[in-house]
């Protein structure tokens, strides 16, 4: 008896929660699709300030709704089910692992919006991707790893092997090597976007080789917590500015601003003029920031200041040849200089780091 | 690139391993009670947040990780109450706690990210330190590591020496017969429950005190399936335990260092280690002998004295 009361307050409920959606169809709702959880300290919660900036701009024209730790796979295609189904008009999914299950759900739902971040595959007219040119502040903190470090030895936490890591992990070493010739680079996957033990344990094994200079592709900050046990050892924020950990061991930062680009995009759908795209804005655009640049001499920041601004002025690009690939065949001629293109697909080493890519 | 230096190698999968020895341990006293908690993971996480909430009021990782062991015993409570109070379905209720745990946590570290621990110090040994390769092995951890490996040795003269062991696994074995005999087996096992839950909770605290030292939503990572795994694949002894999890914890450390140290070997192969010889050891363990299994014969069965 008691059971059936139960069953029927819940249908009840169920029933009532659809009519509360079905009011607020007036307001564009926007929905987010995360990896990790709100307070990573990282990439989901740079995501997720923009998001409420979002909703603080807009105010009560729109809706937001969240949902974090969605595995990629499987699970995120019913999530995104259930928000298009939920109301959805357009569904921002923040991380690269969902490129399939977006472009799924995507063709059963061509009413709403996908954006999908830090993917390439638009396989349908109501998708598009976003992504910001990290590469740009990895050539910034490159500069200063080379420059700081005293074992020669700088190490990078990789996630998954992917184009936008690799453009990282090349980005980081051709810099650091430009002012330091001696400089190796050590790079360890970690197989994982968001896993605090598993990328402090990444850290300990950088520092227990040798490793002075940290830099992550992952999306905590345990890596900085595990470096700041060990005097001398240095790192960077990662798609946040990680500054409870300056002036040491963070000692710069690469922040990402997805504000400008949701508003923008929220926008759009409100006006009617949304269009599949792929967007891709760097320093220049503000979508990619340097934090400040703490606990290193003069010089270095100098140095590393003026990367930043040759690249925002235009006069300087990070991937500029002479560069060979890793097996020394000419991938950019002297003065030339990558694509997009070439960007997109990048699955190799530049000459000098050593190792394979996971395949 | 440079070779893996190996009492370096040691010395870090000793630290690894800690919070699965711990948990591991805790959940096999519990098991040899009869009781299957599968809510290690919950316990876990809640140890990591009480320990860290703990630590940072007070300023003290020995107050946190006192905290941390009240607050995995805290949960386990809430196992003992509805498995041996209401006889609820073990299995059920310990995956219930884990879901419970993580989202209890997640709410209690509201505000506690981004903040740093106070720092546990290694033990200073002197010049024991400076003994060539086991110096760095066996004279460079934290406290807790020794206690860990103390806790082995407790729980396995406690468990195959003592009286108090021996109606323990009484009550694992036959609930019936230990009751008819007079022991208290929902007091026992409330006991070993509780055991249970503040060495997760310890291990848990571990984690987010000096593994990683900060808090985030889910810091814990499976690492309580891992336990639950070890305790299985340990056949419910305490010093297969200790080998277990330095396994895990061994192979993990591995293949991280491995990888840094720039090995030839595919990564693919270096990630698929610590479960490949969790299988072959599985194997190797179950084709010994055609011997019945280890289990506690009455784990996962609820018991009621008026039943």
């Amino acid at each position: 008896m008691l059971r059936r009361t139960l069953l029927a307050s819940a249908a009840l409920g169920l029933s009532l929660m659809a009519t509360g959606s079905a009011m607020a169809q007036d307001k564009v709702k926007a929905c987010f699709v995360y990896v990790g959880p709100i307070n990573d300290g990282g990439w989901t919660q740079a995501h997720h300030v923009a998001v409420l900036k979002t909703q603080e701009h807009f105010g009560d024209k729109v809706e937001i709704m969240w949902q974090e730790n969605v595995p990629e796979g499987a699970d995120s295609e019913r999530v995104m089910t259930q928000m298009a189904l939920g109301g959805c008009k357009i569904i921002f999914t923040t991380s690269f692992g969902y490129m399939d299950a977006t472009n799924a759900v995507a063709a059963k739902f061509p009413d709403v919006k996908f954006e999908h971040a830090t993917g390439y595959k638009r396989e349908h007219p109501n998708v598009t991707t976003y992504n910001a040119r990290f590469y740009e502040g990895r050539a910034v903190n490159g500069t200063i790893a080379g420059m700081m470090t005293k074992s020669n030895k700088i190490g990078y936490i990789a996630s998954f092997p992917i184009p936008e890591v690799i453009q990282g992990i090349n980005s980081s070493y051709l810099h650091a090597k430009k002012v330091n010739p001696n400089v190796e680079m050590v790079v360890v996957w970690a197989f994982t976007w968001n896993d605090p033990a598993k990328e402090a344990d990444a850290a300990q094994a950088l520092i227990d080789q040798g490793v002075d200079v940290i830099f992550q592709h992952t999306d905590t900050t345990a890596p900085l917590a595990l470096a700041a046990k060990t005097p001398g050892v240095i790192g960077f924020g990662q798609a946040r500015d990680m500054e409870e950990y300056k002036p040491s061991p963070r000692v710069s930062s690469i922040i990402d601003n997805w504000e400008a680009y949701y508003i923008k995009r929220v926008q759009a759908v409100m006006d009617g003029t949304w269009e599949s795209q792929d967007s891709w804005d760097g320093l220049a655009a503000g979508a990619v920031g340097i934090g400040e640049i703490t606990g290193v001499p003069d010089d270095v920041k100098a140095a590393a200041e003026k990367v930043r601004d040759d690249i925002i002025a235009g006069t300087y690009h990070p991937f500029t040849g002479p560069i060979n690939k890793q097996d020394g065949s000419v991938w950019l001629a002297d003065g030339q200089v990558a694509t997009d293109g070439d960007f997109a697909g990048m699955n190799f080493y530049v000459e000098g780091i050593k190792g394979d890519i996971p395949q | 690139m440079g070779d893996i230096n190996l009492s370096v190698l040691i010395a870090s999968l000793m630290v690894a391993s800690v919070p699965i020895l711990l948990a591991a341990l805790g959940e096999m006293v519990t098991e040899k009670a009869g009781v299957l908690n599968l809510g290690v993971e919950g316990m876990m996480i809640m140890g990591a947040i009480c320990g860290f909430i703990a630590a940072v009021g007070t300023g003290s990782p020995l107050a946190g990780f006192i905290a941390g062991a009240a607050g995995g015993a805290g949960l386990s409570l809430l196992f003992a109450l509805l498995t041996l109070g209401f006889l609820a379905n073990q299995v059920a209720t310990g995956l219930a706690l884990t879901l419970f745990g993580l989202g209890l946590s997640a709410l209690m570290g509201q505000g506690y990210t981004g903040i740093k621990p106070p720092a546990t110090v290694e033990i200073d040994f002197g010049t024991l330190t400076d003994i060539p390769f086991l110096g760095r092995v066996l004279f460079s951890h934290d406290w807790v590591v020794y206690f860990s490996l103390f806790m082995v040795a407790a729980v396995w003269w406690f468990i195959t020496r003592t009286r108090a062991g021996l109606v323990l696994r009484a009550v694992g074995e036959s609930a019936e017969a230990a009751h008819a005999l007079g022991y208290k087996v929902a007091r026992i096992r409330l006991a070993a429950i509780a055991f249970g839950g503040a060495m997760a909770g310890m291990g848990g605290a571990y984690i987010s005190l000096i593994r990683v030292p900060q808090w985030t939503d889910g810091i814990t990572a499976g690492a309580g399936w891992i336990a639950l795994a070890i305790v299985v694949f340990a056949s419910w002894r305490p010093v297969r335990v200790l080998v277990g999890a330095y396994l895990f914890g061994g192979i993990t450390v591995l293949q991280l260092n491995l990888q840094a140290a720039g090995s030839s070997i595919p990564v693919e192969y270096l990630s698929m280690a610590p479960y490949l010889v969790t299988i072959v050891v599985l194997v190797a363990i179950s084709a010994g002998k055609g011997r019945k299994t280890d289990a506690p014969a009455a784990l996962g069965q609820n018991f009621h004295s008026v039943r």
